[in-house]
């Protein structure tokens, strides 16, 4: 042990981050892959490609003796939760970092307003449009709403953003009440989280919209780190500090549309939140903080689903207590090796 | 302890070499006039003053006189309500070349700062002016090490800013400003909370910087820190009470007039 230096230290360190983010990413794009193939299956090759996949399933269950992966509609979930656990804290780490928690719950009452509307919508016309793409909408003017109303009241003030919170809530009851006989949908699996929640269309729109913040976050890493560590310095640079506050809450809306389905409204803003406080702990750079918070984040939506499948609890509730677990975790080491440093040195 | 050596002082001779070549060389920052109000409460009233390339600028006044709203008037950070301002010789709305100048807020480095980043990623931040949402060249990573070199932090470089003391935060931030390739180094207040002994090799420091040509605009609550080291000093309390070179200041009332009714006067060095 004392003929490992430090240097050597931070290289295994990091080379243990790397290969977690390398199955990550593999996981991720598998789960993509799924939903490629699902939405594909009726074409000639993507057909039978499918047919291997269920066959894998299956013989997944047979080794496990589970009732869980042969099931197409498990599958969605999972992979819209492998997704979740990827965007949500690479979204997190940016608003933790600001001091904007709250936008994060704010947006998804917001986003549960805009599942109201749909349901609306969707009984009184007939129209058959998805829900989620109602909340997306919903969901990405409030965040503009939110960002303006920061910008013209004292930064970051919380109060309207706490009066935004609540009153898009109470919107969405009243407009849900309104609505109850016109409509049979179960408005408890968004307010949860549920495994049954996830339809094919919802699960297809976190595939995309997924590919979208991840696309968008490599694209802005840079500008983003700037404006969330120093936003005047970052200004006086001339980036253009209010348009990429607006891509980070609109982002932030994105994830929350597509993570409602598997966390519910009440907890969805635990998962922006959470893996990220766990990984500062500890984390040695923004970089590795934003490695970790992935993999905590996708730690927490897989040790979820284990509890949730396997005691038949919601999904929400279990993937936060895990994470929650984990972020205990992370104190108690990153304590412990505070004392070692302050022993040895 | 790494520090950079103070560099001998040769600015005077050069400083007025600048100031000569005013008419080819834009000011670097150009104020007329200015006036700006919180709501009806004015923080800055008729104001007007030039920096000149090369000029180390010390901004004096008691607590709650403007010096920081200027500061952020000079940078574009607040429009005037009245008045013009202009950065290198272009308003400053339409100033885009960010890359020239490096600010130091004051909310940045006392904020304790619990975001994980390192001295080498917050330095960075100074090149991304340069690279916007591109990647790094070797060009940027080497203009990095110069700046972590100049300031005497290369051995901090991979440790975690929130880990460093004051006066160690200072430079990386100073580092930052350099990386950019700034001619202009705005500081506010940079070394409150910073030990006595830091804060010297620190003003030392910025004497150096102001030797190679870089210009400084400094925030300052002691005023010997300022007629010390500044070649001018700019004295507000809302409105300017003057604006001269830092002999005719010493000289001046300004300072009583400016500081009268408000209050105390740091004075730490005389």
């Amino acid at each position: 042990m004392s003929a490992l230096t430090s240097t050597d230290l931070a290289d295994r360190r990091r080379a243990v981050q790397v290969v977690g983010i390398g199955a990550t990413a593999l996981l991720a794009a598998g789960m993509l892959g799924f939903l490629a193939l699902y939405w594909a299956q009726d074409l000639p090759v993507a057909r039978e490609l499918y047919a291997a996949f269920r066959a894998m399933g299956r013989g997944v269950d047979a080794a496990l003796g589970t009732n869980v992966f042969r099931h197409p509609f498990m599958w969605q979930s999972l992979s819209t939760g492998v997704l979740v656990g990827v965007v949500a804290p690479l979204v997190g780490v940016f608003l933790v970092h600001r001091e904007m928690a709250l936008i994060g719950e704010t947006l998804a009452h917001t986003a549960f307003a805009g599942v109201a509307v749909g349901l609306l919508v969707t009984s009184t016309t007939g129209w058959s449009g998805s829900l989620l793409l109602v909340a997306l909408v919903v969901g990405i003017a409030g965040a503009l709403g939110v960002q303006w109303l920061t910008e013209h009241t004292d930064a970051y003030g919380d109060v309207p953003i706490a009066i935004m919170l609540s009153g898009s809530f109470a919107v969405g009851t009243l407009i849900i009440s309104y609505g109850r006989g016109l409509t049979g949908i179960n408005v408890e699996g968004y307010l949860f989280g549920n495994l049954a929640v996830v339809t094919v269309e919802g699960a297809r729109l976190m595939g995309v919209l997924s590919v979208v913040v991840v696309a968008a976050i490599l694209l802005t890493y840079k500008p983003l780190l700037f404006i969330t560590f120093d936003e005047q310095a970052a200004r006086v640079a001339q980036l253009d500090v209010t348009g990429y506050n607006a891509l980070l809450v609109v982002l932030t809306a994105v994830v929350v549309v597509g993570a409602m389905q598997v966390l519910g409204v009440i907890l969805v803003a635990a998962m922006l939140v959470v893996p990220v406080a766990a990984a500062s702990q500890v984390a040695r750079s923004f970089r590795e903080a934003t490695r970790l918070s992935v993999l905590f984040g996708q730690l927490s939506v897989l040790g979820g689903f284990a509890l949730a499948i396997r005691l038949g609890l919601p999904t929400g509730g279990s993937i936060v207590v895990v994470a929650i677990a984990i972020y205990l975790g992370a104190i108690a080491l990153a304590g412990s090796s505070t004392r070692a440093l302050s022993t040895h040195g | 302890m790494s520090r950079a050596e103070p560099r001998p002082r040769s600015k005077r001779a050069k400083r007025s070499d600048a100031r000569s070549h005013t008419n080819t060389v834009p000011p670097v920052v150009e104020i007329t006039d200015v006036t700006f109000a919180y709501g009806d409460t004015p923080a800055v009233s008729d104001v007007s003053l030039t920096v000149e390339a090369g000029d180390f600028l010390g901004l004096v006044g008691p607590n709650g006189s403007g010096k920081t709203t200027l500061l952020h008037l000079m940078l574009g950070l607040l429009t005037p309500d009245e008045g013009a301002v202009e950065l290198f010789g272009e308003p400053v709305d339409a100033f885009d070349d960010g890359g020239r100048i490096g600010y130091v807020s004051q909310k940045a480095t006392s904020q304790g700062g619990s975001m994980p980043v390192t001295v080498r990623e917050c330095v960075t931040m100074g090149r991304y002016a340069h690279v916007g949402r591109g990647r790094l060249t070797d060009a940027d990573r080497d203009a990095v090490d110069d700046a972590l070199e100049t300031v005497g932090i290369v051995d901090l470089a991979g440790r975690m800013l929130a880990e460093l003391s004051g006066g160690q935060k200072q430079r990386a931030y100073i580092a930052r400003a350099l990386a950019s390739d700034a001619d202009l180094l705005a500081l506010d207040e940079p070394t409150v909370g910073v030990d006595a002994e830091s804060r010297d090799a620190f003003y030392a420091l910025l004497d150096g910087l102001n030797d190679d040509g870089i210009t400084i605009v400094l925030i300052e609550h002691d005023i010997g820190v300022v007629t010390d080291r500044a070649s001018r000093v700019a004295c507000i309390n809302t409105e300017l009470y003057h604006h001269g070179d830092t002999a005719s200041f010493v000289e001046s009332d300004a300072l009583a007039e400016a500081y009268g009714t408000t209050g105390q006067v740091v004075h730490h060095h005389h």
